[in-house]
Parts: C-alpha cells; sequence; structure tokens
C-alpha cells in the first residue's frame, strides 16, 4: 500500500533549510511552469515549498471575542457591535460575531433588491482597522452578575481575546453560477442576469489552496496558514466537508468538496485582507485572505502543486430555477482556463464569464507568504490529525 | 456606439442661486426633440441648485440641448466626473464587470486587474450597486459629507 518515491523530504527537514535561509519557495502559478519544464521529480528535488492564494468571500466565518468585566460583573445575554447582533449564548463575557449578520436595523429586501450596507463582516473589518466599535450588552443580572447593562465604545485593544473562527473556508472548487430565468437575479454568487448573460465563477484556480493538495496529504488539524495578514491554523475539516468526491484523472474533484475550519488571532491581522461585503440583494458577508503552504515532500506533492488552470473542471448551475428547488443538475463542465479567457460556451450559447475571487489579492498573498518562508518568520507545522479526503 | 437616436447621456447642472432650472429643464422637452429623467434634485430658492439629468434623443439634438441649458446660466458639469473608483478600496475582483452596459469597466487579462476608463462610462451607476465594497462612487461630494 505505501508508495514508495524517489524524493523523500521531511517537513522538519524543509523548516530546517527554512531556518539556514535556504528553503526554495516558489508559488503555485511559478510551480506550474516548473513541473510542465523540468518534471515531478526534479522539480520536487529543486523545490521545498510551494505556496498558495485566495481572497474570496467565506460567509462562514467570524469573531469569537470576549469583552472582559468591568465591575459589577455582567452575564452577557444580548451583545452588538455596531449594532450588529451577536451570539452570546457561551460563558458570561463570550459573544460570537458571524459575518453574514446584518445590522438589526437593516431594511433586508424590503427595497429589493436591497444593499446590505454594513454587517458582521465590516465590523471585524473595522477591529481589524483599530477603528472604534460601538459594544452593546444587556443581561437579565444574576447573583454573581448583577449588571444588567453595558454601552460603551471598543477598540480591538479593549478586547482580552478576539479570535477569528471559520467553520467553513477554502472551498475545494465550487459552482458556477448562470441564472436561465427570464429576469435578473441577486444571489450569493453575485447578480446573474437573464437568459445566461453572464456567468459568475470564484476560487482563485491554480492558486486556491485545496486544488494544489487535493487529497489534502498535507493539511491537516495544525497546519500553520496565512489568515487575514497574521498567522493562523487548520483546525480540521470545515462544515459540509465532501470526504470522497467525483474527481478528474489528476485528483481534482469535480464540484464543491472539501472545505477547512480555520482560526487565528486578530490581532496582527490586516484588514486589506479582511473585507466586509455588501452582496446586492443577497446580504452581507466577507472576503477572507488565505494562503496555505504545501511542503514538497515528494514528487506526488510536486505533481499535484503542478496543477494548471486547464486541469480544473468546474460544474455550471442554474440559479434560477435548479438551485433554489434543490437540483443539483450540472448544465456542463468548464476548465477554469475557459472561465478566466472571458466567456464560456454552455450548450452552444456563448456567455461572458465574471470573477468573484480577486485574482490579484491571491496572487499577493501567496507572495506574501512565500517572502516571510523566505525570511524565516514563517515555519511549517506536521498535521496532528489528518483530514480525510479520498 | 452607432445609433444616433437612441443617444443616452446623463449630465449633472449646477444652477446659480438666481436661475430656477425647472422652465429651461422643461423647455429641453418643448424646443428639442429630447426626453429626459430627473434622477436627482435639489434645488432650493436663493440657494445654488443641482441636478443630475438622464438625457435621450438624437445625438444632435443632445448638444443643442445642452448649449440652450448653458446660455441659460446652468454650469453643466459632465458626469463622467461623478463616477470615480476608490483605488484603495477596489479589491479587483470582477464583479462589477457584468453590470457595466458600456466595457468602462474591462479585465486586464495580462494583470487580472479591472482596469475602469472614465471616458467609456456613462454613469449608469450599476456598479456602485454590485461592488461589493463601496469602491465605485455614485457622487463624490456625497462621498465628503459621509463621516463613519
Ligand atoms: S466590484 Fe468593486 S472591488 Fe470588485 S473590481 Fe469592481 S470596483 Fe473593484
Ligand atoms: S457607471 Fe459603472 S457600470 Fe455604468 S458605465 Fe460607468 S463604469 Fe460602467
Amino acid at each position: 500500500m505505501a508508495k514508495t518515491f524517489e524524493v523523500n523530504k521531511t517537513i522538519k527537514e524543509i523548516n530546517e533549510r527554512i531556518k539556514n535561509g535556504k528553503a526554495v519557495v516558489v508559488n503555485a502559478e511559478e510551480m506550474v511552469e516548473i513541473v510542465r519544464s523540468k518534471g515531478k521529480v526534479e522539480a520536487a528535488k529543486e523545490i521545498d515549498v510551494v505556496t498558495t492564494g485566495t481572497f474570496s468571500p467565506m460567509c462562514s466565518s467570524g469573531l469569537l471575542f470576549n469583552i472582559g468585566q468591568e465591575p459589577p460583573t455582567m452575564k452577557t445575554s444580548e451583545v452588538w457591535l455596531n449594532n450588529v447582533p451577536c451570539y452570546a449564548g457561551i460563558a458570561a463575557a463570550d459573544s460570537y460575531i458571524g459575518v453574514t449578520e446584518p445590522a438589526e436595523d437593516d431594511p433586508l429586501n424590503k427595497v429589493y433588491p436591497g444593499r446590505f450596507a454594513y454587517g458582521g463582516g465590516h465590523v471585524i473589518e473595522d477591529l481589524i482597522a483599530g477603528k472604534t466599535v460601538r459594544l452593546k450588552a444587556k443581561a437579565y443580572g444574576t447573583d454573581c452578575y448583577p449588571r444588567k447593562e453595558i454601552e460603551k465604545d471598543i477598540t480591538l485593544k479593549d478586547l482580552p481575546n478576539a479570535i477569528m473562527l471559520n467553520p467553513r473556508n477554502c472551498y475545494q472548487n465550487y459552482n458556477c453560477a448562470v441564472n436561465m430565468t427570464s429576469r435578473t437575479i441577486y444571489t450569493y454568487m453575485g447578480p446573474l442576469k437573464a437568459n445566461q448573460r453572464n456567468a459568475n465563477y470564484a476560487t482563485a484556480g491554480q492558486l486556491s489552496p485545496l486544488f494544489n493538495d487535493p487529497y489534502l496529504k498535507t493539511i491537516g488539524l495544525g497546519t500553520r496558514i496565512f489568515l487575514a495578514g497574521a498567522k493562523g491554523y487548520v483546525i480540521g475539516a470545515g462544515t459540509q466537508h465532501v470526504k470522497n468526491p467525483a474527481r478528474n484523472e489528476r485528483g481534482i474533484p469535480l464540484g464543491g468538496s472539501g472545505t477547512l475550519m480555520i482560526k487565528g488571532n486578530l490581532e496582527g491581522m490586516d484588514p486589506r485582507y479582511f473585507r466586509g461585503l455588501s452582496f446586492q440583494g443577497y446580504g452581507c458577508t466577507a472576503s477572507v485572505g488565505i494562503g496555505i503552504p504545501i511542503p514538497i515532500l515528494n514528487e506526488e506533492m510536486a505533481w499535484f502543486t503542478g496543477v494548471s488552470d486547464a486541469d480544473i473542471q468546474m460544474p455550471v448551475k442554474d440559479y434560477g430555477y435548479d438551485y433554489p428547488n434543490g437540483i443539483g443538475r450540472a448544465l456542463a463542465h468548464v476548465t477554469f482556463e475557459e472561465l478566466k479567457s472571458g466567456e464560456i460556451t454552455v450548450n452552444g450559447k456563448v456567455i461572458p464569464t465574471v470573477p468573484m475571487t480577486s485574482h490579484v489579492m491571491s496572487l499577493e498573498i501567496a507572495d506574501k507568504l512565500k517572502s516571510w518562508i523566505q525570511k524565516g518568520d514563517f515555519l511549517l507545522t506536521e498535521p496532528v490529525e489528518e483530514i480525510e479526503s479520498t | 456606439m452607432t445609433e444616433n437616436k437612441n443617444f443616452n447621456k446623463i449630465v449633472h447642472l449646477s444652477f446659480p442661486p438666481t436661475v430656477s432650472g425647472r422652465p429651461v429643464i422643461c423647455n429641453l422637452g418643448k424646443l428639442y426633440n429630447l426626453s429626459f429623467n430627473i434622477l436627482k434634485a435639489d434645488i432650493n430658492p436663493r440657494h445654488e441648485g443641482s441636478m443630475t439629468l438622464e438625457i435621450m434623443g438624437p445625438e444632435e439634438e443632445f448638444h443643442k440641448g445642452l448649449n440652450y441649458i448653458k446660455e441659460n446660466g446652468i454650469k453643466v458639469i459632465p458626469v463622467t466626473q461623478k463616477i470615480s473608483r476608490d483605488e484603495e478600496s477596489c479589491m479587483h475582483c470582477g464583479m462589477c464587470l457584468a453590470m457595466c452596459p458600456t466595457g468602462a469597466l474591462s479585465l486586464d487579462m495580462d494583470t487580472r486587474k479591472v482596469l475602469f476608463e472614465l471616458d467609456k462610462c456613462t454613469a449608469c451607476g450599476m456598479c456602485t450597486k454590485v461592488c461589493p465594497v463601496n469602491a465605485m462612487e455614485n457622487d463624490p461630494q456625497e462621498k465628503e459629507n459621509r463621516t463613519t
């Protein structure tokens, strides 16, 4: 069962090379050409780490925070940050704010399509940027926690704990969305014009973390990553993780499959790599910048990280009728290379494509992680537990 | 860009306190073969007023009508000045590309950056609603007044 390889490296050895400033690090885009021209064995000998990056809307993200105590003590039961409701059903001063939560007085879709100007993602972006945020909390009062309300301005510095905790990030592959109905619809894939007049797609393609390690051979619980400009960690499979998806001959899943759960300290994050978003007619969310280093332990990992946009297929799905009715049918599969070319052809119809993931920012993140590793500021970790993916 | 009949442009007008804009604007329809939509108006007696107007009709008529407005002491600010992109904020995601009807927003295939060409922009405002980070600004004056 155990495969034997021509090239065998350990994370420990790679870390030694990083510490000595000798590690050879390239981004996932550069790796495509290296593997193509030199072959996987030579590439594996030469390259130690491939850095990936993505900057995409990731709705399943949020912030776990503690507001500290200011006597008389308080067990908060309702909490708001800048008027965005937080979940307070945990210990006395702990709460969680999710990026899709709109401000309490948001008109939502009452005037359709709504704007969703401010929500949980914007609060987190403001905190990262060092801005002042209005904290409001209520409690019913107990003998040990008598205080019933508090309202004050806070900044990130005033929070004893602020931990980004994202239940589902880094979707491995996704749908390309079109609309086959005769009116414009507003979705989490952006606005889709009637009669398939645009096709919206996400992910960073060949730069995307989980396309470069499709079986999650090196990514697991404990993997240190770039998270919004600081260091963060993978803490396991994300919600909705699919461990045994249908795959192409290269191992790339043919639809949405693997996901990661992520955490990291808000302190040190950069608002450039975490942006609160307003999706017209849909709601609030946030773009999260994530970069994952892939250690090139052997020629198999070199081969995987050599994945190019042409090797990635995405299902095209109708969000006008099929998706809301739970119909999973794919109208076609197109390659990421085709999507990036500006138009795709689905059943004979030419449709202009519209990206949702910033390629510019994804590349910047992969390159930033690359420079951290080159400078010896970032060491790789050995996963403590695998994430199942077959 | 070929069909002259359906010329459609948005202009921003600024009225000195002494001029009441209404009759002048109404004459656009009476004296010229034009129709118009008032998109935004802020007119107070004795104060400087402003109006954003969408004008439709043949291109020639449009220019004649515009001259008529100017002759009546109303300042015409081309609306191309009224849409701007906050370069710091734009993350080059590309979402605005879907809605831009004129190609003023386009994708540079080499750098994968989203380009914004002011001279192709008719200030239709579609991108300002789509952009998830509000990087496309409809009215720079509004922005200055907005504080957080
Ligand atoms: S949608 Fe906004 S952030 Fe995205 S490319 Fe367009 S202007 Fe820039
Ligand atoms: S306002 Fe925006 S969408 Fe409309 S033409 Fe100008 S750039 Fe394009």
